[in-house]
């Protein structure tokens, strides 16, 4: 059963430090819920008793920033909104991930006018485009899933030498 | 009498020297007038005893493009005594686009006029706080023009840096 049956009667086993990082990280992805319009709807089905995000270690929606890994940006994205998205991204620590769900966050969908932002990648980096208005939940799912793969091939390397965006600090009186 | 009929005389009686068109266009009842007279005319529907449009329901705008009167404000306006429906119509033109704020005869007149201000810039003068609705503050144009592309104008909305 589980880790135990690894443990010899030593009682510890050897691995990569890497390995070890890369296998918490993946079932601990604490989402950004970002639902900005419909969307929403269904990203919160996904964490309901039906769809259970909870089985990939997601259920923790964090309402602040600060402790999230992973923005899901559910919803259309106004030129107006999008200053808010880059901001609450900014103040997520690295490494983090974002998820663009729905036709609108990923091309602007249905909302071919001025106001509308035609795919967030514009301002964002997008890891994944999931596709659909709105997305099914275990469409959201599947995107999760696939965030685990790529933070499955991300090594200790590829954080060094990072440089962190300047953020602008805003001073009070 | 029925509506049109007593609101065509309450105001014969009332603005003698006033143009006013009364059209009925399936049971829909418009009234036509003149620009600088429209507050006046409002705070009378509003406040006549007989009348008592107390409800405004919308304000909003039609860009006609290409004619001389270029837009046309528009007032729905409701009377919960009554339940009477009237669109009151106000011709302006662009070279002098703006029309005074019926805001203190409506309350909710204040927002709607904003709009109205955001979408086709027209002025509203004695606003109390005519600034951009929906629109950035800093943006120049105005969305619902006839003139102004679906797609909007490439740079005049800033996006954040990557
Ligand atoms: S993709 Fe569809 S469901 Fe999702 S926010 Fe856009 S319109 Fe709504």
């Amino acid at each position: 059963m589980g880790l135990e049956a690894k443990l010899t009667d030593d009682g510890f086993f050897t691995t990569k430090l890497d390995a070890i990082i890369e296998w918490s990280r993946k079932y601990s992805v604490w989402p950004m819920p970002m639902g900005i319009s419909c969307c929403a709807i269904e990203m919160m089905a996904a964490g309901d008793p039906k769809y259970d995000i909870a089985r990939f270690g997601s259920e923790v929606m964090r309402f602040t920033p600060r402790q999230c890994d992973l923005m899901i940006v559910a919803g259309t994205v106004t030129y107006k909104m999008s200053h808010v998205v880059r901001k609450i991204y900014d103040q997520m620590p690295d490494p983090k991930w974002v998820i663009a769900m729905g036709a609108c966050t990923s091309s602007g969908g249905m909302y071919r006018s001025y106001n509308v932002v035609q795919g967030i990648d514009q301002f964002l980096p997008v890891d994944i485009y999931l596709a659909g208005c709105p997305p099914r939940p275990d469409n959201l799912l599947n995107a999760l899933i696939q965030i685990q793969d790529k933070i499955g091939k991300t090594r200790a390397k590829d954080f060094q030498d990072i440089k962190l965006p300047e953020l602008t600090v805003l001073q009070s009186n | 009498m029925d509506l049109k009929e007593i609101i065509a005389h309450l105001l014969k009686e009332n603005f003698p020297g006033v143009n006013v068109e009364l059209i009925e266009y399936k049971n829909e009842l418009t009234l036509r007038v003149e620009k600088q007279h429209i507050v006046k005319v409002c705070k009378f529907l509003k406040e006549n005893a007989d009348l008592q449009f107390t409800l405004c329901e919308d304000i909003t705008a039609i860009d006609w493009a290409k004619r001389k009167n270029r837009f046309t404000v528009v007032y729905h306006i409701f009377s919960l005594k009554s339940k009477n429906r009237l669109a009151v119509k106000v011709d302006v033109d662009e070279s002098d686009c703006s029309i005074d704020s019926v805001a203190s005869v409506w309350k909710t007149a204040n927002w709607h006029e904003r709009e109205t201000y955001d979408m086709y810039g027209i002025k509203f003068s004695n606003h109390p706080d005519l600034r951009r609705m929906y629109m950035p503050e800093e943006f120049e144009y105005y969305p619902l023009r006839k003139d102004f592309p679906v797609m909007g104008i490439p740079g005049s909305l800033p996006l954040p840096k990557k």
